[in-house]
């Protein structure tokens, strides 16, 4: 069995070390291990769920071993992570869940996005816990959770118009006190459809002649407002998201295929472009919205 | 004998939204959502007059209001009444687009080319989208004095002021009787009369 070592701490920042571990051309048995894993984010989170169902399809029945910290698998299972994980991995006989808390913590549960009805239901859902987190904690003024919403609403639908398969969304706030000295929300979207070359590809690749790839799609998408629609009013979702994240000096990035594209802000390290990276299918959505400086 | 002027018709978005979509969710978002309310204020348009009138689309009940919604319910609309063989002669002015709503109109309305009338409680009726200074200054006068009849268009917005009236009147931001007289499309509508 092969297995696929999750890191101790899983986050935007080290999710290539997972993506680097799936072969989606190598069916067999594999071990997705949690158990070392003290700390994670949504987008690790959505990272192993997308990992684990690229496995699931090549032919294999992943499993998963949990954290071996109860308080760790109770945040995942707050998470939603528990219900998400059930429908694509076993769980070994030993995983032992811890009975999840009443009342919830979340800004927004780990949600599978298949149909525009789910886009719907993560806005309600988002509405009541967004608005104090984002004024109280982020500082944000009274009138963004709206804003938030929008950003949510939009990347769902980039998952529905564009993927041509499911994926899920997810968002928590945190306590980025050694890191950047404030708080952060971060919204994680992930699917493992056809990703933004497939899905600009009929329309837009002889333009680029040569040069047609997952950089130069991405660089369409994101930069120019491509999308495969041949509407007037279509692709502004990405351009909206970009500008209303750069007023909050937030991170946008987006991978898909085997490129990364990302809005940077000064507080971050992240390069602009990243590419030939690891094939992985589908599109990885990372907004990070920082706390106001005062 | 002057013509009568255009009446107005107010469009309740949130209602539709409660009475169609669904009752307990104030929010706008995702393109099929977007494209019923446009059926459904479409709908109320198909029993209004066939004479010129204004059809005030009021947001006042809606929360969040989406780019793709934004898209095809108030770009969209404008687009399908700005052509000539336009099913009815519509007018439209947007309430309640103010600080929230107003991030996704302006947006979409500047993809489009379009611009459109809009207010909020607060900062009353503004032009969003795409307008040149002129025009929005031209705008600005004629909807501070509500009306402009031929003989002040000079005085009013210069030498060039009757080509500006015309360009607004086919961009239909403002309405032009037969004799040139130029009316703000807020004098029009009902709640301001």
């Amino acid at each position: 069995m092969r297995v696929i070592e999750i890191p101790r701490s899983f986050d935007y920042r080290n999710i290539e070390a997972l993506y680097l571990q799936i072969d989606m051309d190598r069916p067999g048995p594999v071990l997705f291990d949690l158990r070392r894993l003290r700390w994670v984010d949504p987008n690790g989170m959505l990272g192993i769920l997308a990992a684990g169902k690229v496995a699931a399809e090549a032919g294999s029945a992943p499993r998963i071993s949990l954290p071996d910290q109860p308080e760790i698998t109770s945040y995942l299972d707050r998470m939603g992570f528990r219900e998400a994980a059930g429908e694509v991995f076993e769980f070994g006989a030993a995983s032992k869940w811890r009975r999840r808390a009443r009342t919830s913590d979340v800004l927004l549960e780990i949600t599978p996005v298949t149909k525009n009805s789910d886009v719907h239901q993560v806005v309600d859902r988002v509405q009541s816990r967004a608005g104090a987190i984002l004024s109280n904690t982020l500082g944000y003024p009274a009138s963004a959770v709206v804003q938030f919403s929008v950003i949510l609403s939009e990347v769902c639908q980039n998952i529905i118009e564009h993927a041509g398969r499911p994926g899920w969304v997810a968002a928590q706030s945190y306590n980025w006190k050694r890191r950047l000295g404030r708080h952060v929300a971060i919204i994680s979207v992930a699917d493992i459809g056809r990703g933004f070359r497939a899905s600009l590809e009929d329309e837009h690749a002889s333009r680029f002649g040569e040069r047609w790839g997952d950089v130069t799609a991405l660089e369409a998408a994101f930069l120019m407002g491509l999308t495969r629609f041949p509407d007037t009013g279509r692709g502004q979702g990405i351009q909206q998201i970009r500008k209303q994240v750069g007023r909050w000096n937030g991170l946008l990035s987006i991978r898909s295929g085997s490129a990364r594209i990302a809005d940077t802000p000064d507080w971050s390290s992240k390069p602009p472009l990243e590419e030939d990276l690891r094939p992985f299918p589908g599109a990885q959505i990372n907004i990070i919205l920082p706390e106001r400086v005062k | 004998m002057s013509q009568p002027r255009p009446a107005s018709v107010s469009i309740d978005v949130g209602a539709i939204v409660a009475r169609t979509l669904a009752p307990l969710r104030p929010n706008l978002v995702t393109r099929p959502t977007g494209r019923a309310v446009r059926a459904a204020i479409e709908e109320r348009l198909r029993g209004a007059a066939r004479s010129p009138f204004v059809s005030l689309i009021d947001f006042t009940r809606i929360r969040v209001l989406d780019f793709s919604c934004a898209d095809e319910i108030v770009a969209k609309l404008l687009v399908r009444y700005m052509k000539a063989d336009r099913p009815r002669d519509v007018f439209f002015l947007f309430r309640a687009v103010g600080e929230v709503h107003g991030q996704s109109v302006e947006q979409v309305l500047r993809r489009h080319g379009l611009a459109a009338v809009c207010d909020d409680a607060r900062d009353g009726f503004r032009l969003l989208g795409s307008v040149s200074e002129r025009e929005r200054t031209a705008w600005q006068t004629l909807e501070m004095r509500r009306t402009i009849g031929p003989a002040g268009v000079a005085d009013a917005l210069g030498t060039r002021g009757d080509t500006l009236l015309r360009r607004l009147a086919e961009r239909r931001l403002v309405f032009r009787e037969p004799n040139g007289t130029a009316l703000a499309l807020s004098a029009l509508s009902t709640s301001n009369m």
